[in-house]
């Protein structure tokens, strides 16, 4: 039995070899231009200083790299562990995938407990990771369910803040009165968006995405007589408790939040209140996710997804199921971006660039799409991760490692790292794939 | 009079660049029938490696300025190819018959990763480059304004024909351009008649990834300052010129390319320079909604 399985694994042994020569030769050509003569500017002109050991290094750690891949592969192959792996795999992922519930319950108990034995800091960090969750949760409505893959979804989020930004300083609206108003305008910038693009082949709506992502940026850029250009609007007023403000001394003809309900006034308070408006919001777009999965429009959204031209066959309009997503999505988008002006109490446009799309969309791809669960453990360890890794990690290796792990994931687990995108429901007969 | 000629001129130039780049998209769609992401950054790439083969040659002493622009030339197109051909090897083939998404986002992270490679080891700062090709020939003169053609832009558009012509040759005459035919319009049968599927959709990459670096480098000799950055907004008009002249047309790129350089150029003469880029993007739309074909491409027919 030995006998016979050590041939195999030599030759296993030399391919792999030979295909981790291939790769650190490609590496070696690849980096040479690029990593090994790097551009430097002194006064004026440049100067290229050679950083040839970096190339070395490079190509020695995909050879590395490859070499263990493949011994690995080839060992687990030989030895039917790789099988083994799978089912084992499955045996975890299975139960996470059926016990959703209660890993929910449990986050959602945590969220809730937090604010209360956490200092200020962590509060602040917690609403700043339920953004970004609501976030992912709302574009998990467009790409997950919908299938339509948006590049641009940080423009809705800057629509809803830009509405509450420009009414609360020009008019003085309180943020209960923008809040919707920035669903509702996010939503229809999507219907506008959505509209032209939508009848068309799927892959257009990236690119118009994509750019409209960018033009959201110009016009806020450029148009300093309302948007303030790039110095932003600062001064976005907090929400108050049903009328209640949380200042310390109430203005006239008013109570303030503490002095209602007979507290000291602390600023945490107010922090507080916002990390529940935030929890609120994200809970509201999942329960509304959840729920809409159950309408014939969210089955819609996963058989348009699965099959377009079967849907079209039996009668489904897949314009219109499409636009519905999509201004969904948008709208909860802008409920995010209305949440998050008065929470930082400023916004600019530097707060709205393709990196955060890009983020967002890196969530609901690295989480699973259509899984709720999924989407928002992504989220939190995206925001998260970052800062606490702040000082170990330089920030620039944030985008790299997420643009190399969306490559890596859709090429070992297509549909996410944790959860699977499977349909809400399925014809028995059906396998599941 | 003069300065609407001398707008023409510069938006031809324009056009010149953005064409080469559309025809990779245009290329890749037709073949594979995505929209290559991670092409703006192939171009950007290409724009690097032409800014640092040209220090390099100027830190050597080589002083002519069009026998440096021909041999940055060489190695630009040959560095950009392979990264072409990486691209297409580690984000598209292996999810050749993925559900339909998955492509699309392996390629929009292809795309982070490539510009913050960049952005890593080259550094955030826009890179300056000193004029290598400089004079030009002055053509028309009217009330104190001259119209000039500078000898740059002549060398753009000769060689952007030249290329155009060769690409087109490739295509229509050559065993290669046979076998991308073939797969463009049916990847199955051709594979059962023989054609590498695989080698042709990777040289199909790699032309592409060629045409991009020479569009680098005309961007970085016209321009004369990059960025990591240059690649998206390059990207995003490029595919509007390959929408405009309809996907899938070589020469539905090179006029959709050109006409989208002729629009920048007059909208930012005579309107507002800030507003360029989403002048463009109004282009993609309004042609999204009115003729998604484009100007020469076919309709498309969707078979179960």
């Amino acid at each position: 039995m030995a006998v016979e399985a050590a041939p195999v694994r030599r030759t296993g042994l030399a391919t792999s070899c030979r295909d981790a020569a291939l790769v650190a030769a490609v590496i070696l050509v690849l980096a040479v231009p690029i990593v090994g003569f790097q551009t430097v500017g002194t006064g004026g002109t440049l100067a290229v200083h050679l950083h040839f050991q970096t190339v070395g290094a490079l190509a020695l750690a995909g050879f590395a790299i490859r070499l263990l891949a493949g011994i690995v592969g080839g060992w687990a192959a030989s030895s039917g562990v790789s099988a083994g792996l799978g089912a084992a795999a499955g045996r975890i992922t299975a139960p996470l995938a059926g016990s959703g519930f209660w890993f929910g319950l449990a986050g959602l108990a945590g969220a809730v407990i937090l604010p209360f034995v956490a200092g200020r800091d962590y509060i602040y960090l917690g609403a700043t990771v339920l953004t970004y969750v609501m976030l992912g949760w709302g574009l998990n409505i467009v790409v997950g369910l919908a299938g339509l893959l948006d590049l641009g979804y940080v423009a809705f989020f800057a629509v809803g803040a830009y509405t509450v930004g420009l009414l609360a300083t020009y008019f003085d609206f309180s943020f209960w009165a923008c809040l919707p108003l920035a669903g509702l305008f996010a939503g229809c910038f999507g219907l506008i968006l959505g509209f032209p693009v939508l009848r068309l082949r799927g892959d257009y709506l990236a690119i118009v995405t994509l750019g409209f992502g960018e033009i959201i940026r110009i016009v806020l850029l450029n148009w300093a007589k309302v948007t303030n250009g790039p110095n932003g609007i600062g001064g976005i007023p907090a929400p108050s408790f049903f009328g209640l403000p949380f200042t310390r001394n109430a203005p006239e003809g008013a109570t303030s939040f503490a002095d209602f309900f007979g507290l000291d006034y602390e600023s945490s308070q107010l922090l507080i209140f916002l990390y529940f408006v935030i929890l609120g919001l994200a809970l509201l777009t999942n329960f509304f996710t959840l729920r809409l999965r159950r309408l014939p429009v969210g089955r819609a959204w996963e058989a348009l997804r699965e099959d377009e031209i079967a849907c079209r066959a039996i009668g489904i309009n897949a314009t219109t199921v499409k636009l519905s997503a999509f201004a969904i999505g948008a709208m909860f988008g802008g409920l995010a971006g209305a949440f998050f002006a008065a929470h930082l109490n400023f916004i600019s446009p530097e707060s709205f660039t393709f990196n955060e799309s890009a983020m967002i969309l890196a969530s609901v791809v690295l989480g699973g799409q259509g899984s709720q669960l999924g989407v928002a453990l992504a989220a939190a360890a995206l925001a998260l991760l970052p800062e606490l890794t702040r000082d170990v990690v330089p920030p620039e290796y944030r985008l790299l490692l997420v643009g190399a792990a969306m490559v890596l994931v859709m090429r070992v687990r297509p549909r996410g790292l944790l959860a699977h995108r499977s349909p809400s429901i399925l014809l028995h007969a059906k396998a599941r794939r | 009079m003069g300065y609407f000629l001398q707008q023409l001129i510069n938006g031809l130039t324009l056009g010149a660049i953005y064409g080469l780049i559309a025809i990779g998209y245009t290329m890749v769609y037709g073949i594979v029938g995505m929209i290559n992401f991670a092409h703006g950054e192939i171009f950007m790439i290409g724009s690097f490696i032409a800014l640092i083969s040209f220090l390099l040659l100027a830190q050597m002493g080589l002083s002519t300025p069009l026998a440096a622009v021909l041999i940055v030339l060489v190695i630009s197109m040959g560095f950009t190819a392979c990264y072409g051909w990486t691209v297409e090897r580690v984000a598209y083939r292996p999810l050749r018959d993925s559900y339909k998404l998955a492509p699309l986002i392996s390629a929009i992270g292809m795309s982070i990763f490539l510009q913050n490679y960049v952005q890593f080891f080259q550094g955030a700062r826009s890179k300056p480059l000193r004029p290598i090709l400089e004079g030009g020939l002055a053509l028309w003169e009217a009330n104190g304004f001259t119209v000039q053609v500078s000898y740059l832009q002549i060398i753009i558009v000769v060689l952007t024909v030249a290329l155009m012509a060769g690409f087109t040759y490739i295509i229509r005459a050559t065993p290669l351009g046979r076998s991308q035919r073939a797969c463009e319009q049916d990847r199955t049968m051709a594979a059962l008649l023989g054609v590498n599927v695989d080698r042709t959709i990777s040289m199909t990459f790699v032309m592409g990834a060629a045409l991009a670096a020479v569009a680098g480098l005309m961007f970085t000799l016209y321009y004369g300052v990059i960025d990591f950055f240059i690649g998206f907004l390059a990207g995003v008009k490029a595919f509007t010129a390959a929408v405009l002249g309809g996907i899938g047309s070589l020469p539905g790129a090179m006029l959709g390319g050109v006409l989208i350089g002729l629009i920048e150029a007059f909208w930012s003469a005579y309107f507002t320079i800030e507003y360029k880029d989403v002048a463009v993007f109004l282009v993609l739309v309004l042609v999204l909604i009115f003729r998604p074909t484009g100007l020469l491409g076919r309709p498309e027919i969707e078979k179960v």
